[in-house]
């Protein structure tokens, strides 16, 4: 019992952490700033619930599992309005998404792009 | 009204005892003080504000929960296989979503459900609406053939 617990635990932790990895790597590679935003919520809405959940069950006193369950339930609340707020911002500063058919989405040099996209949103 | 303030009492109350595990005369007097604090302020302040809204954690919302997050973990496998991908195969829309969706409840439940999707960011919530900036086209043509929708309209909040 205990060692499919630590089993399925330690599984969490580390698709969790790997996703996590993953939402830092699109964040980079993706052309603008919409695209990145999608990039981020990965790490928002399954790494951090992942990683709250293998966290849970390493997790002795019930008490804590109650307050890990109330983090999971806040975050889960918060990030889409985080990120609608973000976008709002985005577009109110005036920086348009970067559409289906624009080459920039073509090159894949996403170091260049990044640049770009500096330059523009400045 | 008088329910309502009873029902916050009580949540709050559950919410105390459950954060601090310490169960002395002293602290349970503490936390009932606060709690009472909190509920003396929210009814000084919906005075002013005039529209307070409760959602009732009923059965239909946990099973919506579960269904919706069924599907953030099919759009984060999705969307992680972009980022993985060598090709990086994004094909941007941002376009708008006409939906029927009416109290304010259900469009913001509805609005928060499309941004929690991975792949899927609502920019902007209108009378009969929503700007939705999605990764690809099938991310809209999902939310277009409204499941999401019909689901949010029917936990009738």
């Amino acid at each position: 019992m205990a060692a499919s617990l630590e089993i399925l635990s330690w599984f969490c932790f580390l698709v969790g952490g790997g996703l996590c990895i993953t939402g830092g790597v699109g964040v980079l590679r993706f052309p603008d700033f919409f695209t990145r935003v999608h990039a981020a919520s990965v790490t928002e809405t399954l790494a951090t619930p992942l990683l709250l959940i293998g966290l849970m069950l390493q997790l002795d006193n019930w008490l804590d599992l109650v307050k890990a369950l109330y983090v999971l339930l806040f975050v889960l609340i918060t990030g889409p309005t985080a990120a609608h707020a973000l976008a709002k911002g985005a577009l109110h500063h005036g920086s348009k998404p970067v559409l289906s058919g624009d080459p920039k989405l073509q090159t894949g040099d996403s170091e260049s792009n990044n640049r770009e996209d500096e330059s523009s949103n400045s | 009204m008088d329910r309502y303030y009873a029902y916050i009492l009580l949540i709050l109350g559950v919410f105390w005892l459950l954060l601090s595990g310490h169960y002395t005369p002293l602290l349970l007097s503490l936390g009932g003080g606060s709690v009472a604090v909190v509920v003396w302020f929210m009814w000084r302040i919906d005075r002013i504000d005039g529209e307070p809204f409760v959602i009732h954690v009923t059965l239909r919302v946990i099973g919506y929960s579960f269904w919706l997050f069924k599907e953030v973990v099919k759009a984060n496998i999705d969307v992680a296989s972009r980022i993985w991908d060598p090709n990086m195969p994004l094909a941007p829309v941002w376009v708008r979503l006409d939906t029927t969706v009416s109290t304010p409840l259900e469009k913001t439940t509805y609005a928060n459900s499309i941004t929690l999707t991975p792949g899927t960011l609502t920019t902007d919530v209108e009378d009969d609406h929503f700007m939705v900036h999605s990764l690809s086209e099938e991310g809209i043509e999902d939310l277009r053939r409204g499941e999401m929708e019909r689901r949010v309209r029917k936990l009738g909040i």
